[in-house]
């Protein structure tokens, strides 16, 4: 399937992406090529086939509701918002975003 | 005396154990080294003075006799892995000044067992490529070089070219790397190291950047397969942290090194072949074949002809899942915001826009796309069936065969820029790798041979899930009867 400008518009906006005007055509191309190369898969036969997500047999392991130790744990603000290029008073400060 | 950077992890390890060579003095010569190597481009970030504290601190426990199974070994990280604050980049623009506050799990392991950090390894952007040309931080440049007097720029592979051409030009003693479609197997075949990827759920991905999820999983590049087995042994082991990480003991990989290959089954699939692959490479797993045979080993044909369809679907699967880890990179919560924006979408989209290279926002397109409304029975959930087809088919040649022996790559290293203009050419470098990543096996290059140009060629082979220790007999056995243990000509230097 190819894939043409405006739909490259509507998944770079999906994916918080901008994309300038003149970058779309290319993209259209590119995406369109990969995609074609891609096709192929619909000549395997995968009636009744189930999906396979993860390539390990096990369930996915519960632990003991509490605090834990160390960098998974909790009370450690300043360690969360470290990294934040803005903050104040271990909040993330973003632009407004409720009128 | 021999300059202690020359000796192999292994070697290194018992010259500080027998204080022949101090940890200080190691770590001294491979920065030297590194220093030297600016051309190489393979580190982002180098530790000197931590390096040197840790190396001081390993010096200490060693002159007591104390000190753990790789006290005092001088090793590079590669920059996906976080390292406590230590810029962690995964080579990307986005992560500017990220320095994050927790250790991951592999590094904390490898400095529990005495390991030395001399820095930050360099890499495709967030492990996206196979040639290291995505980094923001520049291309990694091959140590090896053309036989022809051209000094044409090669490719390290990738997306572990940092840790590959430092391993190759012994700026480490061994390195960490990652594979997802073959970053470690296809960069280890380009330079003439060993690289190992595990069995999906062998190693903890907690603390390593996530590019997906389902098929990342870390691993070594070393220079011999000694040195992999030792540095796997300190790697591997269940983290609760990791949901996926399986619990099961660690064995000694480096005890059965040597064992007899009497009477194991090789399987050789007749899939694993492209077009325009050079005849050399056929020639070499001809040869392979053979030292198999001379080790004891009965070579079984196999197919497997799901083959073909194991890189389409790789990229649907591999993007799907990227495009989801990525989102979590929006000028929030670390790294890059842009300077310019009106409200916050913009401030989300322009951030992304700015900090992310082509090929990440090329995939992250196509992870979008394939996930979204319409399109999702028609990519994604296809994928995800052929993907369970292909691990069946391995499923099913393990039952008859122990291991199974292929090419490592499609061809030796090519020069830098000579595939970026069709992603899908880029793509196919990974042919022979991406389907241990799809069905979880582990899988591991040795060096075999040279091709005409003396470019180093790497042989593969694949094993069953948790069976490392058999594929580190073959593996071992393989490199015995190669002998491929040239190392490239220091131009850099």
């Amino acid at each position: 399937m190819s894939i043409d400008k405006e739909t490259v518009r509507k998944v770079a906006k999906l994916a918080r992406i901008a994309e300038p005007e003149q970058r779309l055509e290319p993209l259209a191309k590119e995406l369109s090529g990969i995609l074609g190369w891609i096709e192929q898969l619909n000549e395997v036969d995968i009636e009744g086939v189930e999906a396979m997500a993860s390539a390990v047999d096990v369930k996915l392991p519960m632990r003991e509701d509490v605090l834990q130790d160390g960098p998974t744990g909790g009370g450690q603000p300043e360690n969360v918002v470290a990294n934040a290029p803005k903050t104040e008073d271990h909040f993330f400060v973003v632009p407004k975003v409720v009128e | 005396m021999t300059n202690p950077a020359d000796l192999t992890l292994a070697q290194l390890r018992d010259a500080l154990k027998a204080k022949d060579v101090s940890s200080l003095e190691a770590t001294d010569a491979y920065l030297t080294r590194i220093e030297k190597a600016k051309a190489l481009n393979a580190y982002v970030t180098v530790t000197a003075d931590k390096a040197r504290d840790m190396a001081k601190a390993s010096d200490a426990k060693l002159a007591k006799g104390e000190g753990g199974p790789i006290e005092g070994v001088p090793l590079g990280i590669k920059d996906l892995f976080c390292t406590e604050d230590v810029l962690t980049t995964a080579g990307s623009h986005i992560l500017d000044g990220f320095k994050p506050r927790y250790e991951s799990t592999v590094t904390s392991q490898l400095w529990r067992d005495g390991g030395v950090m001399l820095g930050k390894l360099n890499m495709d952007e967030f492990a996206m490529g196979s040639s290291n040309e995505t980094s923001f931080y520049g291309n990694v440049v091959n140590p090896w070089r053309r036989e022809d007097g051209g000094n044409t720029d090669l490719t390290p592979g990738g997306s572990s070219g940092g840790s590959s051409a430092s391993v190759a030009a012994r700026l480490c003693a061994a390195a960490t790397a990652t594979d997802t479609g073959g970053s470690i197997r296809q960069p280890a075949s380009l330079t003439n190291t060993v690289g190992v990827k595990p069995t999906y759920g062998r190693v903890s991905r907690w603390g390593v950047v996530a590019f997906a999820s389902s098929l990342d999983q870390a691993g070594p590049i070393a220079q011999d397969v000694r040195d992999a087995a030792i540095m796997l042994k300190s790697m591997a082991g269940h983290d609760p942290k990791d949901s996926t990480s399986v619990d099961r003991p660690v064995p000694d990989y480096e005890a059965v090194l040597g064992q007899s290959l009497k009477g194991l089954k090789i399987g050789v699939p007749k899939e694993y072949r492209v077009d325009g692959m050079p005849d050399e490479i056929e020639k070499l797993w001809a040869q392979g074949i053979e030292w198999m045979k001379d080790a004891g080993c009965e070579i079984v044909d196999i197919s497997l002809p799901m083959t073909k369809y194991a890189l389409p679907v790789y990229y649907i699967v591999a993007p799907a899942e990227a495009s989801s880890n990525l989102a979590r990179y929006d000028g929030v919560k670390y790294g890059l915001r842009a300077k310019e924006y009106t409200d916050i979408t913009s401030m989300y989209e322009e951030t992304r826009a700015e900090g992310f290279g082509d090929e990440v926002k090329r995939r992250i397109l196509i992870g979008t796309y394939v996930l979204s409304a319409g399109y999702y029975d028609a990519y994604y959930l296809r994928a995800q069936k052929v993907r369970k087809r292909i691990f069946d088919e391995f499923t099913d040649a393990f039952s008859k065969v122990d291991l199974i022996l292929t090419p490592s790559a499609p061809s030796a290293a090519f020069g830098l820029g000579e595939k970026t203009n069709d992603p899908v050419q880029m793509y196919l470098n990974d042919v022979f790798t991406v389907t241990a990543n799809l069905a979880g096996l582990p899988g591991a290059s040795v060096p075999a041979g040279y091709d005409r140009q003396g470019l180093p060629l790497g042989l593969q082979l694949l094993a069953k899930p948790f069976d490392e220790e058999t594929m580190f007999k073959g593996l071992f056995a393989l490199e015995q009867a190669a002998g491929a243990n040239k190392r490239p000509n220091e131009w850099w230097a």
